[in-house]
């Protein structure tokens, strides 16, 4: 267990509902996306993209577009061949993993529809678009690869040379054969895991620029401080030579957690050119070419006894990797690996993935990443396990989870939860829901046959967070650890500078770290001001993603503060003619125990600057950096209840209500947890009832708009409520969780339990997500299309 | 998503407007609100050569009361339509489906007359107008010409207006007294289009339904009038929900419905009868049952 730092009286600012130091900025406009930086003689890059989700590339010619007015140049995959690499994967889960080439512009071959296959430079935009319609392309056709059960099959043509699979990736924990024999009760299931699209607000948007020696890269990323070591591994522009920079970057969740051809592309571009160059996608090119999320089929076994209580559980997972793999693809489900057996107490569990190539876009990293995937399915077999057992879902649950008391608990996949309170979340969740009058009602609208169905979904998540302790990452094989850095400056005038290595893209780690370091330093919330995202001024950082950011770098700033404070009692100390032990801080004071004799943070901060009157050996200003490596991941859990009105006369499904009740432990900023757990809901019950990418027969994907991929609005969406319990973590000194996925996390099964409990008396056991009225339709008629 | 190169014009009279769409050829479109044609630009599905900007072409504005009818004025947008006392006095059931495309947004830019002569059997308004029985008045250089809305929708995005031709208004038939009016859109989210629609409007005396018009959405290549629907439904008592229900049944003969992401034809008939019981029980002021 991590050594508790001790937090300091709180004046009060952690806890407190804050409103964003960002926002003002942010809502009135001022602010510098990527596409909103021009530089002087800057070009702008449009890609040709594949039509095609499979083919040959016989011949790419340029020559027309090259003459075109405005045109710099054209460049095709042979132009990039010798100097492009491989965009990176940093994640080769197991012995067996194939890493296939990568080649940022495709050169021979396409294997997903929107790999780039040509680019136009031009004096703006407009010349670039037009001209990529002069540059001819012949492909000759290869068959596409799009399920992932056939593309497994000796006869599925190959993706590539070395076949289909890129991976199996086993866990066993317990004898899962004992667990299975003779059990009482088996339910054995197959959820799909939809293919989805991150549709982060704002679009991605890559700027290059050299002065002939060095290197920048603007980019909407959410991952400055790791895209900077891969860039240069992957273009061979030294690490030193190239500085990365997010800017205000709009959203992400896992989809600018990435290296992109784009950006490799970028710097190749203004290598050769030596000028700045822009590109900015476009909507529908992002549907084509951003990262795609989930795309697993799972099939899932648990046995019980007849009480309800569990004895193993079974998971034989696909996982669509799409045509490549990209900077974490292998990992997301092996992320989830340690998720399927969720709160519960088991025997035994047994799990096996094995990643496939297809002709699609490669998948990776999507808000909970692999973690949303297992709770699902766990979440949803645990409703049908209750439906053959006759018992009500949260009974059984009950049944099986790990008590209060019972932390801190190991599970069956080998994590130690390390706090807990399911009781009180449940508890609580079932009040505020009215589960009881619920039930009466869906009793009472069964009875009278009523057309509108009402139907209960019950989720207890739980996750791991706060990604992640740097030797687990290593017997994970990922290729870095897990850590993150942070600097606390006291400037000469009493203000404070913090750089975190963290890579805030809507979080609000400006406010939060200002909360943190307000109540550490007994300064004043407006006093702090937080630098991030630019490799030449945060130049230690592991970055934003897997709710992390807190959980890892808001602890690293409370270091800091810690030492930064310890500076100053030395100083303190020297100043007021005391030893150091004698000094006592309170409010941003020292003073000298039983006495009036004080120096406050500002006026220590002021003479470590001016050096006159220093301790000897003591390094003029105050301020210090702190790194901090987790031993353990976080686990935050909750329990959502979702009631769903459905329609069987036309299918249509209606969230009447949703209680989301979270302990994420210690809170920060309630405001801010709020607002996460907001968008999380939104984006999961995205997942149950709206999104999907679809691809047609010939690996054409159909949903390039969002007229076809459908997003919720908040006129879709029920008023949440939401509550808390606080359960603080004992891994880390501040008791946090982390919050960026719970939403996510938990309301899809939800919201597809509740559907699926509304059809019970239709017998129906399943629909697959998204549940469009349509399906919901046919499963109420028996009728598939 | 850039379009490709376009010439530009901005008459300022129904005249000046005619002239260049006749000068500029085939290859010229008519820009309105541009809801729906600058994201076909953008996509490069459509590549005109030149754009003619109905929005400074005064003969295309307001909306008027003239005396049986009512005259929306083809660059009305449907944020006008839906504001206006005129339209929810006397042709409610106008109001009531525009305020139902898209956002507030598009409402805003969004145009009566764009939305009738883009002619997406998907859009809203083209149901309504065949409901309602509207009439079409045109320009082009050598005549102006009334047409009815069930001569006006020819196919999928195509109307029987020729290439010179430019929508200068629609005439909207007051109904009168007795008449109730509702639109059942059936959409997944607020801002995508119909799956669905059925436009309704109902003419109740002495306790039965003596006339009824019906028109679907997103039904087959144009809006489609339910001519079965109404005949079966003329006489009935709306209250007697299993004859309603059997008359409702035809609801989706004479269809063609589309296969698209979001429904497959034989779904599409199942919502159509469903949802025009449900259009008509609601127009006769009833539960939708």
């Amino acid at each position: 267990m991590t050594e508790q730092l001790t937090r300091e009286p709180a004046t009060g600012e952690v806890g407190r509902a804050r409103r964003r130091k960002e926002d003002a900025r942010l809502i009135t406009g001022r602010t510098q996306w990527t596409d909103n930086i021009h530089l002087p003689g800057m070009l702008h890059v449009a890609f040709l993209r594949s039509p095609m989700a499979h083919a040959k590339i016989l011949r790419v010619d340029t020559s027309a577009a090259r003459g075109l007015p405005g045109v710099v140049a054209v460049y095709s995959g042979e132009d990039f061949a010798a100097e492009q690499g491989s965009l990176p994967c940093a994640w080769p889960v197991s012995d067996d993993c194939v890493i296939p080439e990568h080649p940022p512009m495709a050169v021979s071959r396409v294997r997903y529809p929107g790999e780039a296959v040509a680019c136009v430079v031009a004096t703006d935009r407009y010349r670039a678009a037009d001209a990529l319609e002069a540059i001819e392309v012949d492909y000759e056709p290869l068959p596409a690869v799009l399920d992932m059960t056939g593309a497994l099959t000796d006869a599925a043509p190959k993706v590539h040379e070395s076949g289909n699979k890129a991976f199996t990736w086993k866990f066993a924990g317990g004898d899962i054969d004992a667990a299975l024999q003779d059990a009482p009760v088996v339910v054995e299931r197959t959820y799909v895991q939809q293919r989805l699209i991150p549709s982060a607000m704002e679009p991605r948007a890559v700027v290059a620029t050299t002065d002939g020696d060095s290197f920048t890269l603007y980019s909407a990323t959410q991952i400055p401080h790791i895209l900077r070591v891969m860039a240069a591994l992957t273009t061979g522009i030294p690490e030193h030579k190239l500085r990365v920079i997010a800017p205000d970057v709009g959203g992400g969740f896992g989809s600018k957690l990435q290296v992109t051809a784009e950006e490799i592309l970028a710097l190749l571009i203004t290598r050769r050119l030596g000028r700045p160059v822009k590109w900015t996608e476009s909507r529908s090119e992002g549907n084509l070419t951003v990262h795609h999320g989930r795309d697993q089929l799972q099939r899932i076994t648990v046995a019980a006894d007849r009480d309800g209580r569990l004895r193993g559980l079974k998971v034989d997972l696909l996982a669509d990797m799409g045509a490549y793999l990209m900077l974490v693809t292998p990992g997301v489900p092996v992320l989830g690996a340690f998720m399927y057996n969720a709160i519960y107490k088991m025997d035994a569990y047994d799990f096996t993935c094995t990643g496939v190539f297809t002709t699609k876009m490669p998948t990776d990293a999507y808000r909970g990443a692999g973690r949303p995937e297992a709770t699902f399915a766990i979440e949803r077999i645990m409703d049908e396990l209750a439906a053959e057992l006759g018992l009500d879902p949260l009974d059984l649950r009950r049944r099986n989870w790990i008590a209060h008391e019972e932390f801190p608990y190991t599970t069956i996949a080998g994590l130690t939860y390390d706090s807990g309170n399911y009781e009180a979340a449940t508890a609580k969740a079932m009040e505020l829901f009215g589960y009881e009058e619920l039930r009466a009602e869906q009793a009472a609208r069964r009875e009278a046959g009523d057309p509108v169905q009402l139907g209960i979904g019950v989720s207890t998540y739980t996750e791991m967070c706060g990604l992640a302790p740097s030797r687990v990452l290593g017997a994970l094989a990922y290729s870095a650890g897990g850590w993150e850095h942070a600097s606390v400056r006291m400037l000469p005038t009493g203000a404070v500078e913090v750089v975190t290595g963290t890579s805030p893209h809507g979080q609000g780690h400006v406010t939060s770290w200002s909360q943190i370091v307000a109540d550490a330093l007994g300064v004043p919330f407006e006093a702090v001001t937080v630098l991030h995202g630019d490799t030449a001024v945060s130049h230690k950082g592991m970055d934003t993603y897997g709710s992390r950011s807190l959980v890892v770098g808001g602890v690293a700033v409370l270091r800091a503060c810690e030492k930064v404070k310890e500076k100053a009692r030395r100083l303190a100390a020297h100043m007021l003619e005391a030893a150091a032990e004698d000094i006592e801080f309170d409010a941003g004071s020292f003073r000298v125990k039983g006495t009036s004799a004080a120096k406050s943070i500002q006026e220590l901060a002021f003479a470590a600057f001016a050096a006159h009157n220093l301790p000897d050996g003591f390094e003029p200003r105050l301020d210090a950096d702190a790194t901090f490596d987790p031993e353990n991941f976080s686990y935050p859990h909750g329990t959502h209840l979702c009631a769903v009105e459905v329609d069987t006369e036309t299918g249509m499904s209606k969230i009447r209500s949703y209680v989301a009740v979270d302990d994420v432990g210690n809170v920060v900023n309630p405001l801010i947890v709020e607002g996460q757990v907001h968008g999380g809901l939104a984006q999961g019950i995205a997942q149950a009832l709206y999104e999907e990418a679809v691809y047609d027969g010939e690996g054409n994907l159909l949903t390039t708009t969002m007229a076809d991929y459908l997003l919720p609005t908040a006129l879709d969406l029920p008023d949440f409520i939401t509550d808390r319990t606080e359960t603080p973590a004992t891994t880390n000194p501040l008791g946090v969780k982390g919050v960026g996925e719970a939403g996510t996390i938990a309301s899809t099964p939800a919201v597809v339990n509740a559907i699926v409990d509304a059809l019970r008396p239709y017998g129906v056991t399943d629909v697959r997500m998204p549940c469009t009225p349509e399906r919901v339709w046919r499963a109420i008629h028996g009728s598939s299309s | 998503m850039i379009p490709a190169a376009f010439d530009y014009a901005r008459p300022s009279s129904l005249g000046d407007a005619v002239e260049a769409l006749t000068d500029a050829g085939e290859d010229a479109k008519v820009l309105a609100g541009g809801q729906s044609l600058l994201p076909l630009l953008r996509l490069r599905l459509a590549y005109p050569t030149v754009l003619i900007d109905l929005g400074r072409v005064p003969e295309l504005q307001g909306i008027a009361d003239e005396g049986d009818h009512i005259r929306i004025g083809a660059m009305a947008t449907h944020d006008d339509v839906v504001r206006s006392p005129l339209v929810n006095a006397a042709c409610p059931l106008i109001a009531l489906a525009t305020a139902t495309v898209a956002d507030p947004a598009v409402r805003h830019r969004g145009t009566f007359g764009g939305a009738l002569a883009h002619a997406d059997p998907a859009g809203d308004l083209p149901a309504v107008a065949l409901a309602l029985d509207c009439v079409f008045l045109t320009r082009s250089a050598s005549e102006g010409r009334e047409i009815p809305a069930a001569e006006f929708f020819v196919d999928y995005l195509e109307t029987a207006m020729d290439p010179g031709e430019i929508l200068v208004a629609v005439k909207v038939p007051k109904l009168g007294a007795g008449w109730g009016y509702h639109y059942e859109k059936f959409h997944r989210t607020a801002q995508s289009w119909a799956t669905v629609g059925v436009a309704a409007a109902v003419h109740r005396d002495d306790g039965t339904i003596q006339d009824v018009k019906v028109a679907l959405t997103n039904m087959g290549s144009t809006p489609v009038r339910a001519g079965a629907v109404e005949t079966a439904v003329r006489g009935l008592d709306p209250h007697d929900a299993t004859s309603l229900a059997a008359a409702c049944d035809q609801a989706d003969q004479g269809t063609s419905p589309p296969a698209d992401l979001h429904a497959q034809p034989d779904y599409r008939r199942h919502l159509a009868r469903v949802l025009t019981r449900r259009a008509i029980r609601r127009a006769a002021d009833l539960e939708p049952g």
